[in-house]
């Protein structure tokens, strides 16, 4: 029900305040999706759409943190101890 | 898909497993808050690849089966009444209300029809101007943005013949209601990611000082719950209790404002009665008084109806993580998918429905693709 899926702005077609729509592709089907609550976000990138609104602009920076987190993790079991 | 298919890679998965297995060295019981965790969980086997000594316990986070029988009955009153289109999410459809559910109110006639947004159904309204337009506002944090938007729109567009029937809740309440029932043992929480790209998680810093509980935002990919659940065991083992953000590509801390507004906008925080859970003071949001005219309750009279929820089903307390979908004598005999008992075995999310489907046929092991194209 919380579900929300990432995709990519293809397109932003209305602009005003009220009802700011756009294409967003997600995988490749285009799906119309409103960008109201997403101001800040434009063609090209990538925004979580739940229940045809788009909530949140995904911050690509952040997104590599997952992998940089288990790198840091894997260093610290290293050092604190030679478990193998 | 970006942002999908590197959060399924397989190894890293068994990277992240081989640390959280390192770093544990007693029991401990986390509840995942959102029934799409609970789905992921279920789906890529991760209850059964993380070390025996976590115990998962699967949250209250699905909307569809915490609404109360109450609100079913009134959503049912109102969708049979003749010049009605009841407009919906599917999942709703199937929730066994006290006598019958929506989909025997569309065999007997009713005009009930499922969207996608919720405004979808200003275009049903304005096409129909004959007809009372009603939406179900079901949802959490996620979905009370657009709902809201839906309400906003109508008085903008000044749209007398829709309404909205509110079962809107908000989901840090119920956390509370968890952690301060008697017999809890949830020592941590994964939560709901996509509630706080709404909301934040300002709101939680309270809750881990009052019940010193780790709370960690945590998406929805297979590897974004195995990093929450490691950052939460840490936080354990290491007796700490903080915030953090496992999510962060998709959640900042103040949320989204923009939504936020809207909200404000239009709904206020009232008490409300959860399915399993009971009442919890201010875990619901109602439209503010400037908004009345589009309360489907006040418009059709059905605000009094109340209902009593059935015995034989446990969802209640698999909601609260008290027990878990095996215990329920009738779960896969009596009740399957096909003939709901409760709504935990209706909505894909719920934790009934999830067992029944991923541990009954077998578990999708983390997909073996994808991974290749890191961020
Ligand atoms: S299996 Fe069916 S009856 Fe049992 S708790 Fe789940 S939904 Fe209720």
């Amino acid at each position: 029900m919380c579900l929300a899926v990432p995709g990519k702005i293809e397109s932003i077609e209305s602009d005003d305040a009220l009802s700011r729509t756009g294409k967003v592709s997600f995988g490749g089907i285009l799906k119309e999706v409103n960008l109201t609550l997403v101001p800040e976000a434009s063609v090209g990138n990538y925004v979580l759409v739940h229940a045809g609104f788009a909530i949140s602009t995904v911050n690509e920076e952040e997104a590599s943190q997952t992998f940089e987190y288990l790198h840091q993790i894997e260093e610290l079991g290293q050092s604190g101890k030679s478990d193998k | 898909m970006r942002y999908v298919d590197e959060f399924r890679d397989h190894e890293a998965a068994v990277r992240y497993i081989r640390q959280i297995n390192r770093i544990t060295t007693r029991e401990w019981t986390i509840m995942e808050v959102c029934g799409g965790q609970t789905h992921a969980i279920l789906k890529s086997g991760i209850d059964q690849l993380i070390p025996g000594k976590i115990n998962l316990l699967h949250g209250p986070g699905c909307p569809v089966c915490v609404t109360a029988v109450e609100l079913i009955d009134r959503a049912i009153a109102i969708a049979s009444k003749e010049n009605v289109i009841f407009c919906s999410f599917g999942d709703m459809l199937r929730v066994p209300g006290s006598s019958k559910d929506l989909i025997s109110v569309r065999a007997e006639g009713g005009d009930i029809r499922t969207v996608y947004a919720p405004t979808d159904t200003i275009r049903i309204a304005y096409e129909n101007p004959d007809r009372e337009v009603v939406f179900f506002g079901i949802g959490f944090e996620t979905t009370a943005p657009a709902n809201a938007t839906l309400v906003y729109q109508a008085r903008q567009m000044n749209l007398k013949n829709l309404s909205i029937l509110m079962a809107q809740v908000l989901i840090p309440p119920a956390m509370e209601a968890i952690l301060s029932a008697p017999g809890n043992n949830v020592k941590g929480f994964l939560a709901a990611g996509h509630v706080c790209s709404v909301v934040g998680y300002d709101d939680y810093e309270h809750i881990v000082s009052k019940y010193n509980v780790p709370i960690v935002v945590t998406g929805f990919e297979p590897l974004d719950i195995l990093q929450g659940i490691y950052m939460t065991i840490a936080q354990l083992e290491e007796g700490r209790a903080e915030v953090e953000n496992q999510y962060r590509r998709a959640v900042r801390r103040e949320g989204n404002i923009t939504a936020q507004k809207i909200m404000g906008e239009v709904f206020n925080v009232v008490d409300r009665r959860w399915r399993g859970l009971g009442l919890i003071e201010k875990s619901g949001l109602a439209l503010i008084h400037k908004y009345a005219e589009f309360d489907a309750e006040i418009r059709f009279g059905v605000e009094q109806l109340t209902a009593e929820e059935s015995t034989e089903c446990i969802s209640g307390l698999i909601l609260q993580g008290k027990k878990k979908p095996y215990d329920c004598p009738v779960f896969g005999s009596l009740c399957t998918p096909e003939y709901p008992l409760g709504a935990t075995m209706v909505s894909s999310e719920g934790a009934c429905a999830a067992y029944y489907r991923y541990r009954k046929e077998g578990t999708e092991s983390i997909k073996q693709s994808g991974g290749k194209e890191r961020p």
